[in-house]
């Protein structure tokens, strides 16, 4: 009797113990900086991740060597869970020292006042680029690297239907008609494909002068009779002339697949094709700067460094943002390894990237910088491209008109949206 | 209290101080994972908070508070009522056609044939895949030109329609892989059901010179009552929380048809920074699975026969 209540006595304290030491501290990594010695910052970024963990690495490296008192912990995220994460690590107070943005979240967080002033030169840095991210006259983000949309086209399949290869100066209708000469080929083979979503609308909008929202962002002119014509000519080219596949047409492919599989004869897409699309393509291809109609206008796509409000080194987290975007040596880094393009001024820093082909015609990637449109970025960001894109999608699909979708994604944005 | 009852007490209440420790871990579990933010979720629906904002801020709740405010906007909205009739239709659809498909099962691998543990075996995989997995593949088998299945269809001459991409056969086509998916599991909880009756009823009605499909009516499904009941109601309950099948294979596409109620609480959520609407959301759809399942429950008293 004695010895059993022994035993559970002793298995009971046991168990208290193996509970509390569940609950144990985890210690928090905090480094002194009050000492002067070496100070570590936390980086966290998504940009890399897929195969430029490298490329980061060899960054972080040179920024040591030049700051032997700076030690940078980089993390990476994908980029479909980085969002998520980061918007619980905010909430959470647990947010690194400095992190990685895109145009869209930007706003958002920086609306939000979840971000930091950043200060320094930042005179090296394409002025666009910068502008991007400052938020009444407070530079609230860092352009870490740019890329844009071109139209990149195959060579041979224009060889083949006998017509002349585009130029910079192409309008919709010369696209039109060549798209259309492209289809003739074959019932497979089709000529163009450009994405119907909002990213894509917002632009060819800008290309009939039209725009989503009105001056000071106040008011939706989503159904305005510019952005009818442009959405029009988008869809028309899968239901009218059918130039462009329909989704079942397209059967689960995707474009760049369909692209490198020869059946397309045209395809407006990002620079960041060009490593894919040399690698898989065996047939000629080039890039012209997007064809506009009254105006031409290409996208701007940038990802930002920013900076936490609750760092502990803001001076040094800045030394490393700057050092990070615009420094020749980090640029010379990036461009080695053919990760984007860095927000530099100087275009002259950027020539190497001019001599790699394909494509032969890489001056498009800066003369399209001549005509950028940027996103309209409203806080309500994600909710809004979601809403117009699938209006647009369901217009693509033949369910509704053009007309149709446009009002309707009017009429939702103005009821779910509130603006100013 | 006489001697005897003391002592039985004393024993009882020594015994559950002896266990506590051993109860702490699952409790403090229970406590600090469940129920805690159950509680704070509840807090944050009557707020206006976007996700982003610090939540341990000491003003943080006299800052945000909006009370029912994201409860009215909800209720108020059509978005809400054409989510909930998607939610509707997928249970209308998914419910009795689970409940068909394994009883099938359940029956089929009821009878002791040579093979029977292979089969069992073969059904119950679908639900040890992963639900993104699953997804995946029967994306790829519902494509309409270039599938799987249309291309079965064809073959007995029927045109397949756009199944994920069309409108009104989006949501029959994410009943069609929950069923394939969930048969299995149901299957057994219902094969299980059916291995429990007595024998001697079967012997009796024998006797009685009863056929297949009247000892099937008359004595399986009474007697099998209870589990078609827990089929029901768990069924149920995960109809109302549909959502990778969803997320992966439509998006909540095409044009909307199928944006569920969990769909939206998490673009909500995580999207389009509404936190506190999407916790709101979430206790709405909270109240209404109990209301489903009060319903269900009562209704348990007139069909349900426990066999004592």
């Amino acid at each position: 009797m004695k010895k059993s209540k022994l035993f559970s006595l002793i298995a009971m304290v046991l168990a208290v113990l193996m509970v509390f030491s569940a609950c144990g501290n985890t210690s928090a990594s905090k480094q002194a900086g009050s000492d002067g010695k070496a100070v570590t910052i936390t980086y966290c970024n998504f940009n890399s991740s897929g195969g430029n963990e490298g490329t980061l690495d060899k960054m972080v490296a040179a920024f040591e060597a030049e700051h032997p008192n700076i030690k940078v912990d980089v993390e990476t995220i994908g980029y479909e869970d980085y969002f998520t994460q980061m918007q619980t690590r905010v909430a959470g107070g647990t947010a690194p020292d400095c992190f990685e943005l895109n145009i869209e979240n930007f706003a958002a967080y920086a609306n939000k006042g979840m971000l930091a002033e950043i200060t320094g030169n930042f005179s090296g840095l394409n002025d666009a680029a910068r502008n991007a991210f400052n938020v009444n006259g407070k530079q609230y983000g860092l352009p870490e690297s740019f890329s844009n949309v071109v139209l990149i086209y195959n060579k041979d399949l224009f060889d083949q239907a006998g017509i002349a290869y585009p130029t910079d100066d192409w309008t919709h209708a010369d696209l039109q008609a060549a798209a259309e000469a492209i289809r003739a080929l074959g019932d497979n083979i089709f000529g163009i494909w450009q994405p119907i979503s909002y990213n894509e609308f917002f632009k060819v909008a800008a290309q009939y002068g039209g725009a989503l929202l009105n001056e000071d962002k106040t008011k939706f002119t989503i159904n305005s009779a510019e952005n009818l014509a442009a959405a029009t000519t988008l869809i028309d080219r899968v239901q009218v002339s059918n130039v462009q596949p329909n989704a079942v047409q397209q059967g689960g492919m995707s474009d760049w697949d369909m692209f490198m599989s020869g059946r397309l004869g045209m395809i407006p897409t990002g620079i960041w094709a060009f490593q894919t699309f040399t690698e898989n393509c065996d047939f000629a291809w080039d890039i012209v700067v997007e064809p506009g109609s009254t105006q031409k206008a290409t996208h701007f796509f940038s990802n930002c460094v920013v900076m936490n409000p609750e760092t502990k080194h803001p001076e040094e987290v800045s030394a490393w943002l700057t050092w990070l975007t615009s420094s020749t040596a980090s640029a010379d880094i990036r461009l080695e390894a053919g990760w984007d393009l860095p927000a530099l001024k100087d275009l002259d820093a950027l020539s190497s990237y001019l001599e790699i082909t394909p494509p032969d015609n890489r001056e498009a990637v800066f003369k399209s910088l001549d005509y950028l449109a940027m996103p309209p970025v409203i806080e309500d960001y994600a909710l809004m491209s979601d809403i117009i894109t699938q209006k647009l999608t369901a217009a693509a699909d033949g369910t509704i008109t053009v007309q149709e979708a446009l009002d309707q994604a009017q009429a939702e944005c103005e009821a779910q949206i509130k603006l100013g | 209290m006489d001697q005897k009852t003391k002592r039985k007490l004393k024993k009882q209440g020594s015994g559950l101080v002896l266990a506590s420790p051993f109860l702490l871990p699952s409790l403090i579990g229970m406590l600090i994972f469940s129920m805690l933010p159950l509680i704070i979720s509840g807090m944050i629906s009557l707020t206006d908070w976007n996700g982003l904002d610090k939540l341990t801020d000491a003003a943080f709740f006299q800052d945000h508070f909006i009370g029912l405010g994201n409860y009215k906007d909800i209720l108020t909205t059509s978005e809400f009522w054409r989510t909930l009739g998607n939610t509707a239709k997928y249970i209308v659809l998914y419910v009795p056609l689970m409940l068909i498909c394994s009883l099938l099962v359940a029956y089929l691998l009821s009878r002791p044939r040579r093979c029977v543990g292979a089969f069992r075996v073969l059904y119950y995989i679908p639900v040890l895949t992963s639900w993104v997995a699953a997804s995946l593949i029967w994306k790829s088998v519902l494509s309409p030109q270039y599938g799987a299945l249309n291309g079965i269809l064809e073959m007995f001459g029927i045109t397949g329609p756009g199944w994920l991409l069309d409108e009104k056969w989006a949501m029959p086509a994410i009943v069609l892989v929950s069923v394939w998916k969930d048969m299995g599991f149901f299957g057994l909880i219902l094969l299980s059901g059916i291995m429990a009756i007595n024998k001697s009823y079967y012997e009796a009605a024998d006797l009685d010179g009863a056929n297949g499909w009247t000892k099937f009516l008359k004595i399986t499904l009474p007697l099998l009552t209870p589990s078609i009941f827990y089929v029901l109601i768990v069924g149920m309950i995960n109809a109302f929380q549909l959502f990778p099948q969803v997320m992966i294979m439509t998006g909540g596409g095409p044009n909307g048809a199928t944006q569920v109620m969990v769909e939206r609480i998490y673009n909500y959520g995580f999207r389009y920074y509404r936190m506190g609407y999407a916790a709101a959301f979430s206790w709405i759809l909270f109240a209404i699975i109990m209301v489903f399942t009060a319903i269900q429950m009562k209704g348990q008293e007139r069909w349900v026969h426990y066999d004592s």
